[in-house]
């Protein structure tokens, strides 16, 4: 709770700034989201690294295991490609990346404004960013309120796969509530594998 | 594309060779800091791109739009992958 608060009043001061000086401080800081993301993405491996959740992904992978994190990714490409055509603004590509945040808007929203400003500049990168960050913040409150829905309509494994990587942490009570205990292994695999997802099809849809 | 992903495979190499020390307990408290100082800087380009700002409403009915069909996506391919599961005598718990 007290991170999400931080989180929201960096972002919302960053607005303001940029609403009032943004052009003048533009210039300064154009390489630093750079190095930043660089620092970013080596603490997000030494922590995957680090916590174990590699040898947990290892030691616990079986085929009923990988069966529904796979699903999920390529239910959420399908879907999201089509609704690309629905959006006339962006590319199938582009709807894919915003999908394949996976609810883990801070890291999706910084790669892809990165990872797509060489090719359309940086006004273009920022929009779809910013659409990746609220698309998947939208993800994860629905993934809480509409646990007990996805649960009776689509099965045991749909409030896992509605979280998306959250399932390890953010939603695993929720999930637990309406999936019961049994579900806990399944939720924390299927983060694992989203979790390190994320990143690599990422950079893959935005190269 | 090459340096994030080798970043990010050299990064968990190495916390995994290091695992347990505790010097790795506060990789979770800096990542944090990282991220704060990230969407601050992403503030400052999303409040100067005018027509981000000028067109809230229609960025935010696509992002609307990208994150249900992710999630109905998600949750349809769920109800097979569960019909699978069943199928192959898998069972879960209460």
């Amino acid at each position: 709770m007290k991170s999400n608060l931080i989180v929201i009043l960096c972002f919302g001061s960053g607005i303001c700034l940029g609403m009032t000086y943004g052009h003048q401080i533009a210039d300064m800081i154009q390489s630093l989201p750079t190095y930043l993301l660089y620092a970013l993405i080596l603490q997000v491996g030494l922590n995957i690294g680090a916590n174990g959740e590699l040898g947990i992904l290892i030691r616990n992978i079986s085929p009923t295991t990988i069966l529904l994190p796979l699903f999920t990714i390529a239910g959420t490409l399908i879907a999201t490609t089509l609704a690309s055509f629905l959006l006339a603004d962006w590319s199938a590509p582009d709807c894919m990346a915003v999908g394949c945040g996976f609810g883990y808007y801070s890291l999706s929203s910084l790669l892809i404004t990165q990872l797509k400003e060489p090719a359309v500049g940086i006004e273009i990168a920022a929009q779809l960013g910013a659409i990746t960050l609220l698309a998947n913040i939208i993800r994860e409150v629905t993934a809480l309120i509409g646990a007990p829905w996805f649960m009776k309509f689509f099965g045991k494994f749909a409030p896992v796969a509605a979280a998306g990587s959250p399932s390890m942490d953010v939603c695993l009570p929720t999930i637990t509530r309406y999936s019961g205990k049994g579900i806990v292994p399944i939720a924390l695999i299927h983060g694992v594998v989203l979790d390190l997802s994320v990143p690599v099809l990422i950079s893959f849809l935005c190269q | 594309m090459f340096i994030v992903l080798g970043l990010l495979l050299a990064g968990a190499a190495t916390g995994y060779l290091f695992r347990g020390r505790t010097f790795f307990k506060a990789i979770d408290q800096s990542t944090a800091y990282t991220i704060y100082a990230m969407l601050f800087i992403f503030g400052i380009t999303i409040g100067a791109n005018e027509e981000l700002i000028n067109d809230i409403a229609k960025f935010g009915m696509q992002a609307t739009l990208l994150a249900l069909s992710a999630i109905l996506g998600s949750i349809v391919a769920s109800y097979f992958a569960y019909k699978i599961f069943l199928k192959k005598g898998g069972r879960l718990e209460k």
